[in-house]
């Protein structure tokens, strides 16, 4: 595959090219840090940063979306009938998507994308999304990327993987949606230098690992009977920090929303941290304490989902959640226990 | 600060070590710069683990709702006061409770700090009242007045106001700190101008919940946003949804709050909601002479009432 180099002289213009045709999403600064937002025309990306506070994960899953809506007037017709809210899923490109977020979409597919149900709102979504990613070359200390299926060039999930390379960009059109959107802006100038030495040394650069190699060894009632939960739960808040800033985090609960004689129904994230997502219609809780709810967390991430997909962790190693916990739950910490746990049992099964 | 740790360690190893408490709740060391973990011992060898540093913002009475253990827990000025709120709310009795207090110089800011560099922080140290920061690029000596928590800042309470020890002499209190300069700022808006205000305020918000989580006195088995029957809130990111959740959360504070700004430490996305709860704050010194804590002897403003009260409505 040919490496394309965009002189960032012409970067705005093609961007200006690309806007006719798509809707243009990427990193804005606001206040200390950057989020991803559409870009007004003319607006460039903001590429001045390590990583986007929050994930791209908004962008393909809103945080609050409406699914349906319905009248409660029984004077019409169409009264207590849902009806698809339309959604704009023109053809959509964001900028600047870091390598772990890229690859999340794709752990993420696993869960809204199988041959049995089909969440179309995601689906559509992301279809309709071309991700160009940003190759990191200045690792934050608490990513742990490339021992978590990742890497700060890697390339699963993405169409184009951008590397900065001073007054030009580098960039491999990865997938024919890639391609075509290089094209489409003009970028067509092939270069024989390549991005391999750039990814060597950024790969360099990450300071942190997990292992995670005898997670799917493990016995998982052994896992989840383990001493040291207690311990690891004690400072947690049980709040959403985590899972709101994790790019693999899927759960959503589904309202209706009604206001006079209309009504939405919504779907909005929810956490497997908080009490109500486990709380059944008895008034039982089988998650009822936060020990549990944590346990849940990690035991999903680093464990059930080893075991259902055989993909790895469900985790990009992005340090989000290690970040911005307010009380430092690590799930660096946290990996290394699991992945370390001996609880004896399976000597004896041997 | 750095006597307390040996301090802190000498007490808690003493107290399980003769019965007199079950667990010792503190801090231990984190894995990030400005970020400390709270956490419990239970065996006199573990007091190694533990530490006092500005890096201990979060309020570990938030840990001791409800427990049934003897504990003795490690409390700096503003923790003490929420301790004694839980006593007077009965979250925790008194007999339960050995207080190993902790005169405070105030925490540092992490979202300050952070945003006054271009690149990660790699390590933040404290010596002298001189706070040193390591990023990869450079070294800096910053005044730990500069970087001090804003409810920090302006504390007049840094010495535990109920202990059984203390782990160091008390501090000299702040005096003629101006509480309540933001909080006139916002009265003195136009309508407008105030909903403009917290339009801005909470347009990041997330409803993560973890101002709520972080906050001492936010214990309610179900919180007023998860309750579903009937359920009071919408639980989308719509704006009047999200307002809602962070005014009526501040008035179910109000009387009981006491600034110890757990709340805007622990948000992730750099949100104020304290000056919410200052405002009610201010307005319970200025309507009842009260502020929250002081001692377990007296009920707060608003579950009392009293036959003198001046107002006609209550007659």
């Amino acid at each position: 595959m040919k490496v394309i180099k965009i002189d960032k002289k012409d970067w705005p213009g093609g961007l200006e090219k690309l806007s006719e045709n798509y809707r243009l999403f990427g990193p804005v600064k606001d206040k200390d840090s950057h989020d991803f937002r559409e870009l007004p025309k003319g607006k460039l990306p903001d590429f001045d940063f390590q990583n986007t506070r929050l994930p791209a994960k908004a962008l393909v899953y809103p945080q609050s979306e409406a699914m349906f809506e319905y009248t409660l007037d029984e004077s019409q017709p169409d009264h207590h009938v849902m009806k698809a809210v339309k959604k704009d899923y023109s053809p959509r490109a964001v900028f600047g998507i870091r390598p772990c977020d890229a690859k999340a979409f794709v752990l993420v597919r696993k869960n809204f994308d199988t041959p049995e149900y089909k969440d179309p709102y995601w689906i559509q979504a992301y279809e309709a999304s071309t991700f160009v990613g940003l190759a990191c070359d200045d690792p934050h200390g608490t990513c742990f990327c490339t021992s978590a299926g990742c890497g700060p060039f890697h390339e699963e999930g993405l169409d184009v993987l951008l590397a900065d390379a001073g007054d030009h960009f580098l960039a491999k059109g990865l997938t024919e949606k890639g391609q075509n959107l290089l094209k489409a802006a003009g970028w067509t100038a092939e270069t024989e230098a390549g991005i391999e030495a750039m990814k060597k040394a950024a790969e360099g650069k990450i300071s942190s690992f997990v292992s995670t190699d005898k997670l799917e060894a493990k016995e998982t009632t052994a896992l989840y009977d383990a001493p040291f939960w207690e311990e690891q739960a004690f400072a947690c808040l049980n709040c959403g920090t985590c899972t709101y800033s994790c790019p693999t985090c899927w759960c959503f609960d589904i309202q209706d929303e009604n206001h006079k004689k209309s009504g939405i129904r919504m779907r909005n994230w929810d956490s497997c941290m908080f009490p109500l997502f486990t709380l059944h219609g008895t008034g039982h809780n089988p998650r009822g304490t936060k020990m549990h709810r944590l346990r849940q967390r990690f035991m999903h991430k680093l464990k059930y989902y080893v075991d259902k997909y055989g993909a790895g962790i469900q985790c990009v190693g992005c340090g989000r959640c290690v970040r911005l916990c307010p009380v430092n739950i690590d799930i660096r910490k946290i990996c290394e226990l699991m992945n370390d746990y001996d609880s004896g049992a399976d000597t004896c099964a041997a | 600060m750095s006597g307390y740790t040996d301090k802190i360690r000498e007490i808690s190893e003493r107290l399980l070590k003769e019965g007199t408490a079950e667990m010792v709740i503190g801090f231990k060391n984190g894995t990030m710069p400005m970020m400390n973990e709270p956490c419990f011992i239970r065996k006199p060898e573990d007091a190694e683990k533990l530490v006092w540093d500005s890096n201990c913002g979060i309020n570990l009475s938030n840990y001791l709702t409800d427990r049934k253990e003897k504990i003795a827990i490690v409390a700096k000025g503003c923790d003490s006061r929420n301790i004694v709120t839980h006593i007077v709310e009965n979250k925790i009795t008194r007999e339960q409770l050995h207080i190993i207090g902790v005169p405070c110089h105030g925490m540092i800011d992490r979202h300050k700090t952070a945003s006054m560099f271009d690149t990660e922080i790699l390590s933040v140290t404290e010596q002298d009242g001189k706070i040193l920061v390591k990023t990869k690029d450079s070294e800096k000596t910053l005044e730990k007045a500069d970087v001090l928590q804003k409810n920090c800042a302006v504390c007049t309470h840094r010495n535990p106001v109920i202990h059984d020890e203390l782990a160091g002499n008390p501090v000299e209190e702040q005096r003629d700190v101006d509480r309540y300069a933001d909080v006139r700022g916002i009265e003195a808006m136009s309508p407008q101008e105030k909903l403009n205000y917290f339009d801005g305020l909470f347009a990041d918000c997330i409803r993560c919940y973890a101002c709520r989580n972080a906050c001492p006195l936010c214990y309610c088995p179900t919180c007023f946003v998860d309750e579903s029957r009937p359920q009071w809130v919408g639980k989308s990111t719509d704006a009047t949804d999200v307002k809602t959740f962070h005014f009526l959360r501040a008035y179910h504070c109000a009387g009981r709050c006491t600034d110890c700004g757990a709340c805007e430490r622990a948000c992730p996305v750099g949100i104020n909601m304290r000056v919410l709860t200052k405002k009610l704050e201010k307005d319970c010194l200025d309507n009842f002479g009260w502020e929250a804590g002081l001692t377990p002897d007296q009920r707060p403003p608003l579950d009392t009432f009293k036959t003198d009260d001046p107002e006609e409505f209550i007659k």
